[in-house]
């Protein structure tokens, strides 16, 4: 079951040290134990752009699509035996500490 | 998925033959035998409805076919037990025609991919594939229901989705009762189960009682399910038939419960404190349904065999030192079920297991109750000092329980304007109709002429209407 971990932040302000938030240790780690595929990082919503087609024209707007105290921080994709796996893997992140990992899983038929 | 044609015997979904609906469909028996296989049927759809269900779903993963095939093997029962005699192990009988009806559905359902496939001339499948088999393993499991509770009370579900999918796979209420429990509409209930369905499925949601790292706190999560179905029935004033059998199905769990989790005192200690509160309920509320405060409960009406049970339950889970929220509270009602009046009460242990009980899950409605002991035990002024520290902090605003107690403290105190002005106040809070007879006769009595407050009266789950919601909704939270 591959689950998406949308990381994110509670916008600026963090207590924690950037050793704390490091993220490459869990990086590391999922992959080796081959439950991480892939993942990134992602800009601020500052340097966000909102993409809209409506009756054919494009819209484009600054910023994230939804102002929220919470940002996206970063992704990762996880293939998991299941829900408590993912708990347990989100769990491991740094940013679970100071922020928080929203875990959703991939549309399957 | 499609589960096949079916053999014409589906009838209405959610037919109970405990309630001696859904029986239509049986073979007439001869009178008195007819009543013992429908009597036997009724008490199985009770005792094994969930292992029933939960043997399927261990073997095939799809909650929905469990469900069917469960209602399918009662069904059968009804047909045949009054020829072939009532098996001497029901649920086994039970289990085994629901699992084989299970794969026989998955077994069409896979012929019939395997044909549709061919005609699209497709390439066939290597083999037609097994229905999943989740065998993970795992031999410290023991009961395939304590998956099933486990499962149904993940924390990725909405707590009332637990609520509702605990009480429909493993008590064999229907859709419509457990609707009628919790006075929502029968749609809007069968929504909720749904969608929880639907969740399990899609985000992967295991079948298993959870590693030994998380064990604690979703342990945890399943006690406060239990504890608050067994509350649906308990509430002051919400009590009607639909709510006292979600009462009953809660005590049969927690029974279940701690029997399959014995290393776990706190399961115990939940049953204990059930039992213990289901012993006072005959003299709980009066002949009008208006609720009796603990001090003027007619005591003979207690349930001596229900209280001896919950205290030898309590003891052994205490003797295991490792106490916890539910021992606790359990504790806390086996001194008022121990005493012969309010009088003997040992008041003074009642204040420290409050104490202690904070220590263990904070929270103002436990410091409210501790206050009531500690006014029963020192005197009301002493109370009356908490309580005012309470109202000071602001955290119990707008709850009921919070006035009412300084009203019957400030009665007890012989402060009369101002125990009518707390009254008035708590009346305006108050939740439910029984709740507000009650203060409003509380209410007359300090507005009338010349009554003093009897002294030493108003104790604890008098004044607060009943100390014991207090508890109640500490532990929803906790």
């Amino acid at each position: 079951m591959k689950y998406l971990l949308l990381i994110c932040s509670e916008g600026q302000g963090f207590d924690a040290s950037p050793e704390e938030m490091d993220a490459q240790p869990w990086v590391d780690e999922m992959t080796a134990r081959g439950v991480r595929l892939t993942g990134s990082r992602t800009r601020d919503a500052e340097d966000a752009t909102t993409v809209r087609v409506r009756d054919g024209a494009l819209l484009t707007t600054d910023g994230p699509y939804a102002e929220t105290k919470e940002q996206m921080a970063g992704f990762d994709i996880i293939e998991c035996a299941d829900l408590d796996e993912a708990i347990e893997v989100a769990s491991k992140h740094p940013v679970a500490r100071h922020g928080m990992i929203e875990v959703r899983p991939f549309w399957t038929e | 998925m499609s589960h096949g044609g079916g053999a014409g015997r589906r009838g209405g979904g959610g037919a109970t033959p405990a309630a001696g609906r859904g029986a239509d469909g049986a073979a007439p028996a001869a009178g008195a035998s007819g009543d013992r296989v429908k009597e036997a049927v009724a008490a199985a759809w009770s005792e094994e409805w969930g292992r029933v269900v939960a043997a399927v779903i261990a073997l095939t993963g799809d909650w929905d076919l469990a469900e069917e095939c469960a209602q399918d093997a009662f069904e059968r029962a009804l047909e045949r037990w009054p020829g072939d005699g009532v098996p001497r192990s029901p649920g086994a009988w039970l289990t085994t025609t629901a699992r084989n009806r299970a794969l026989d559905r998955l077994r069409r359902a896979a012929n019939e991919a395997v044909k549709l496939r061919q005609a699209a001339r497709l390439a066939p499948e290597p083999a037609v594939s097994p229905p999943a088999v989740h065998e993970d393993g795992d031999d410290a499991v023991p009961d395939d229901r304590l998956r099933l509770i486990f499962t149904c009370c993940h924390p990725a579900l909405p707590l009332p989705a637990q609520v509702a999918l605990t009480l429909r796979s493993l008590t064999g209420l229907t859709t419509a009762e457990i609707a009628r429990a919790f006075l929502v509409p029968e749609k809007t209930m069968a929504q909720r189960l749904t969608r929880a369905k639907n969740k399990i499925r899609h985000a992967a949601i295991p079948f298993r009682v959870p590693r030994r790292e998380v064990l604690p706190e979703r342990t945890a999560a399943v006690l406060a399910v239990l504890y608050l179905l067994f509350n649906a029935g308990y509430a002051p004033g919400a009590a009607g038939p639909d709510q006292r059998r979600v009462t009953g199905e809660a005590i049969r769990l927690a029974r279940l419960l701690a029997r399959l989790m014995p290393a776990e005192p706190e399961a115990a200690g939940l049953l204990a404190l059930m039992l213990l509160h289901d012993a006072r309920s005959a003299a709980r509320t009066d002949r009008a349904g208006d609720l009796v405060p603990l001090e003027d409960q007619d005591r003979t009406l207690w349930d001596r065999a229900r209280i001896a049970e919950g205290v030898e339950i309590l003891d052994r889970a205490l003797a295991r030192r490792r106490p916890g929220p539910y021992q606790v509270q359990a504790a806390i009602a086996a001194c008022h079920a121990d005493a012969p009046g309010p009088q003997e009460t040992d008041w003074k242990q009642i204040a420290l297991l409050y104490g202690e009980l904070a220590r263990r899950a904070p929270s103002p409605v436990v410091e409210l109750n501790r206050a009531v002991a500690v006014a029963m035990d020192e005197g009301p002024a002493c109370g009356l000092a908490l309580v005012e520290a309470l109202a000071a902090a602001g955290e119990l605003a707008g709850y009921h329980l919070l006035p009412a107690t300084r009203a019957d403290l400030l009665r007890r105190l012989g402060d009369r304007a101002p125990a009518a002005a707390a009254y008035r106040e708590a009346l305006e809070l108050a939740p439910t109709e029984a709740e507000r007879r009650f203060l409003a006769r509380r209410l007359a009595e300090v507005e009338g002429p010349g009554t003093d407050g009897r002294a030493g009266e108003g104790a604890e789950e008098g004044t607060a209407g009943e100390g014991t919601a207090g508890e109640d909704r500490t532990a929803e939270r906790s």
